[in-house]
């Protein structure tokens, strides 16, 4: 039997195990509060059920887009159906749970806040699981995945500015503090990239030190591995008291912005957290540049310099990359603690959030925190591979 | 007895003295504060806290394992296998997910305490052991798990007479790199009121007092660094045992 006909020979509906599950949870998730309504940010909630939370008309749409996903995802068919219904369930919901929160607040009241329920949350991971399954199905090549999530972007960004989502909780407590939103917005991105950037300038280098010279390396690979151990809420702190040292007895050191609280210490802890990847994954990369490639360019007479800028570094290049990956995806999340010592972030709304028992406020400091660090990882995966093509994948 | 490990004996018999008898080593921290602050962290005992923190560590990580090695198994068997490439690219989606945003967004659901910690550790813990047993399973020897094969072991019993006392060494890679991770995020759960050692050092960022938080840190630090030089210790005797002293943890 020909593998063709083995694959049509299969019935045509053919449950999908991983559907099981999918439909399990979105089952449990459109049975569950769709939406919470609350007098005012701080009381305990009310959960509403998908019927009452919606509109007629609206709640039956939803309904009935839940059941087709639920359907689909249980019974075999091309991974590329799979993810086009899949997208089409959670936009129905992401648009709905926006109309939910219209329909509930009532006319004139600004204490009312609404945000989603447990229903919501269990619709949105069943069917972001099946995106998922079916993504990693179709393996897309690195620009198709950066296209797809800038279209996924470009979606959130118009549901955001179309007002549809004007009346949830979240956004209520982003229109009080919009102007400190995006100056926080700032501060994380150059706390995250910033620390980032110098510690790419500062650890590559290094790590080739380590890797020319052995002695170096297992002294700076330990000390980079302690600092590692120190908890990150730690580390900002001990570095408040040697910078306010600096900042009143070094000339000049005040002027450039360095003091004890704030982003400085923040943006060194980052730095000091940053070095161990860096410099770790430029040794491994050019301890894996093969001995023939090496030998090959000394045959062709060059120095050891020449070796270095054009056949060990760009051959390291994509091991490289990777740790600059992991540095950059660890540290915008590591970036939010930088609030607790007065720095700044995202890390701000966490935590005035978890002062005031407003999860709302959590949400508006967690939320782009994820997405920021998910849209890093997957641009910088598409580019270590779109730079590990035709050669070695580390 | 080799200079590393009576360096890490004396390291452990000095966190162990300060834990007991803090004020001992008053003339360490001193240099640390301004004139008039406590010197050594004076809101509750420290050991008290390094064991709390040491409990709920390893509760997270035991829970952690216990699921992340079970889930490994199931997708490297033929009935998972549609689940293999998957459990992948989740691994990875949920490393993005950042330690104190899981802390936070715990809390809703669990309110304040010690429940989100332990829930935000295992969900955090659960990846690299994951990963970890993954590897594990699927770079086996083919040559062994063949010989296992003919003669003529079930699935059951090459699982645990051959494939798992393997993996065993990665595994346990994973886990200490759980572990040490766990021990340093444990310290942020003191902002949702759990009682580890990062009440110590939060306690001092309040106040503004050095020694307070260099007290937390170190004796974090410490804690990491002889449990990864432990669990690294096992790994290779492990390695050895299983006669794999040549091949990449």
């Amino acid at each position: 039997m020909t593998l063709a006909t083995a694959t049509s020979a299969r019935p045509a509906l053919a449950f999908d195990k991983l559907g099981v599950l999918i439909a399990l949870v979105a089952v449990a998730g459109a049975f569950l509060p769709f939406s919470i309504f609350r007098a005012n940010r701080i009381v305990l909630g009310e959960g509403r059920m998908l019927i009452d939370a919606l509109d007629g008309p609206s709640a039956w749409l939803t309904i009935a887009a839940i059941a087709v996903g639920i359907l689909v995802a249980l019974i075999r068919l091309a991974p590329a159906v799979k993810l086009a219904i899949a997208l089409a369930v959670l936009a129905v919901a992401f648009v709905m749970i926006g109309r939910s929160a219209t329909y509930l607040t009532p006319a004139d009241n600004t204490f009312a806040r609404v945000s989603p329920g447990a229903g919501f949350w269990l619709l949105t991971f069943a069917f972001a699981l099946m995106v998922a399954d079916a993504l990693t199905r179709l393996r897309f090549r690195p620009w198709p995945r950066i296209a797809m999530l800038a279209a996924v972007g470009a979606a959130l960004w118009l549901l955001l500015w179309s007002g549809a989502w004007n009346d949830l909780s979240i956004l209520k407590e982003y229109a009080n503090r919009a102007s400190a939103f995006w100056n926080e917005a700032r501060t994380h991105l150059l706390l995250a990239f910033g620390s980032v950037a110098v510690a790419t300038v500062a650890g590559v280098p290094l790590g080739i030190l380590c890797y020319r010279v052995r002695p170096v390396r297992a002294a700076v690979l330990n000390v980079l591995n302690i600092v590692q151990t120190i908890p990150s809420i730690a580390l900002f702190g001990l570095l408040i008291a040697p910078l306010a040292w600096v900042a009143a007895n070094v000339p000049g050191a005040s002027t450039i912005g360095i003091s004890g609280i704030g982003t400085t210490p923040a943006m060194v802890a980052l730095f000091a957290y940053s070095l161990l990847p860096i410099v770790a994954n430029t040794v491994v990369g050019l301890e894996n540049v093969p001995e023939a490639a090496n030998d090959a360019a000394r045959g062709m007479g060059m120095t050891g310099g020449q070796r270095l800028m054009s056949v060990e570094l760009p051959l390291a290049f994509p091991v490289i990359l990777t740790g600059i990956r992991i540095v950059l995806v660890q540290n915008i999340g590591l970036a939010t603690i930088a609030a607790l010592i007065g720095g700044g972030g995202f890390g701000v709304f966490v935590f005035q959030g978890i002062g005031q028992t407003a999860m709302d406020l959590v949400l508006l400091g967690a939320v782009p925190t994820v997405a920021l660090a998910f849209a890093a990882a997957v641009v910088l995966d598409a580019i270590v591979e779109m730079v590990s093509v035709g050669g070695r994948t580390q | 007895m080799s200079v590393g490990l009576v360096i890490r004996l004396i390291v452990l018999a000095l966190l162990v003295a300060f834990l007991v008898s803090p004020q001992t080593f008053v003339f360490v921290f001193r240099p640390l504060v301004r004139a008039g602050q406590p010197v050594i962290y004076n809101q509750g005992s420290l050991i008290d806290l390094t064991l709390n923190h040491l409990a709920i560590v390893g509760t997270a990580m035991v829970l952690a394992t216990a699921l992340a090695v079970g889930l490994a198994i199931l997708v490297t068997r033929p009935f998972g296998a549609e689940f293999l490439a998957l459990s992948r690219s989740l691994a990875n989606i949920g490393q993005t997910f950042p330690p104190v945003a899981v802390l936070a967004l715990a809390v809703p659901v669990l309110g304040f305490g010690t429940a989100p910690t332990l829930v935000a550790l295992f969900l955090y813990g659960l990846l690299p052991i994951f990963e970890n047993t993954l590897t594990g399973l699927t770079n086996l020897p083919p040559t062994v798990t063949e010989a296992a094969r003919g003669m003529g072991m079930t699935g059951r019993q090459r699982l645990m007479r051959v494939e798992l006392p393997l993996a065993l060494p990665v595994i346990l890679a994973g886990i200490r790199l759980s572990t040490v991770i766990a021990l340093a995020t444990a310290t942020i759960g003191s902002t949702v009121a759990a009682r580890t050692l990062g009440e110590v050092i939060i306690a001092g960022l309040l106040s503004r007092n050095t020694a307070f938080v260099a007290q937390g840190g170190i004796i974090v630090g410490i804690l990491a660094v002889l449990i990864y030089d432990g669990l690294s210790a096992i790994e290779r005797m492990l390695m050895r045992r299983t006669g794999q002293a040549g091949r990449q943890a």
